[in-house]
């Protein structure tokens, strides 16, 4: 269950639109390490993750992630906000524009349409873990990247908030990850063993 | 312009309480026996849910936990927090 806060998590106010821009920030909607792909495989994976700490960061970091998708697509709906015919040809933004108007669509900056093989819920708890670490990493090279590519102070100030935000988030499922190992072998062992039978009815 | 000013301060204000809600309970997910970290998000999760009240009396509801129905229904025909501006 959720409940809506009608607030961004941290303030858009975009007073330049810049289709180009859009077109490279539209990739932390819908791209292979974008917010979507984020709040999936945390939502997705939390329902196997046999320690509570752990389901816990996973569903209140897949809650936040949905925060980030929606501050990433108010970028690019501010950032493309009333563009005249002139500007959408001059910008290159013409082949998003013929299929999708000036709607938000998750894709990737090169057009390639959001996919869920962009990220993994394996159903192990290490594996897992070790794929959301992966996952804030990729988030952040892709928030230096863009922070590289675009210099408007109104674009740039949410888009550190966001890159700060992986680097949190990195370090929670770090300390996810320690208190799972920490655990004593035989309740590791305990856990996957339930979780087999559970899953599969077999015995391990 | 005074009651703008006035509406901005709450409304950052809620924005920083909120991300010290948010933040602190990720660190208590992974450390749940922390006693000093849980007095700080009884602090601001007191402060966070004053302000959303006092926003909802004087501007407007921002969650429907907060809202109090009067006259017209304002969760629905207020803008949407992406339409920029100050709010």
């Amino acid at each position: 269950m959720w409940n809506y806060e009608k607030r961004l998590q941290y303030p858009v106010n975009i007073t330049q639109t810049n289709p180009q821009i859009a077109q490279v920030i539209i990739s932390q909607f819908g791209g292979p390490d974008g917010e979507l792909a984020a709040s999936m495989r945390y939502l997705s994976q939390r329902y196997t993750m046999p320690y509570k700490e752990a389901a816990g960061v996973l569903t209140d970091i897949g809650t936040e992630e949905l925060a980030h998708m929606e501050m990433i697509s108010a970028i690019v709906y501010q950032l493309t906000k009333n563009l005249s015919p002139e500007e959408i040809k001059a910008s290159g933004f013409d082949k998003y524009y013929v299929d999708h108007t000036l709607a938000l669509w998750p894709q990737a900056a090169g057009g390639i349409p959001f996919n869920a093989c962009e990220f993994q819920s394996k159903g192990d708890p290490i594996t897992d873990l070790f794929e959301d670490l992966a996952a804030e990493q990729k988030a952040r090279t892709t928030y230096d990247n863009i922070l590289r590519l675009v210099k408007d102070p109104e674009v740039c100030d949410p888009i550190r908030f966001l890159r700060q935000r992986e680097i949190v988030h990195f370090q929670r499922f770090g300390e996810a990850n320690r208190v799972n190992c920490s655990k004593p072998l035989h309740s590791v062992r305990a856990a996957y063993h339930t979780l087999y039978q559970t899953t599969c009815g077999g015995t391990l | 312009m005074a009651n703008q000013m006035e509406r901005y301060k709450l409304y950052q204000w809620i924005h920083m309480v909120s991300f010290a809600v948010v933040d602190i309970t990720l660190y208590l997910d992974t450390h749940p026996e922390d006693q000093e970290a849980m007095a700080y998000y009884n602090h601001f999760k007191e402060l966070r849910m004053k302000a959303l009240k006092e926003y909802e009396c004087q501007y407007g509801p921002l969650t429907i936990d907060t809202y109090t129905a009067e006259g017209k229904w304002l969760w629905s025909t207020q803008p949407m927090p992406w339409e920029g501006g100050c709010f």
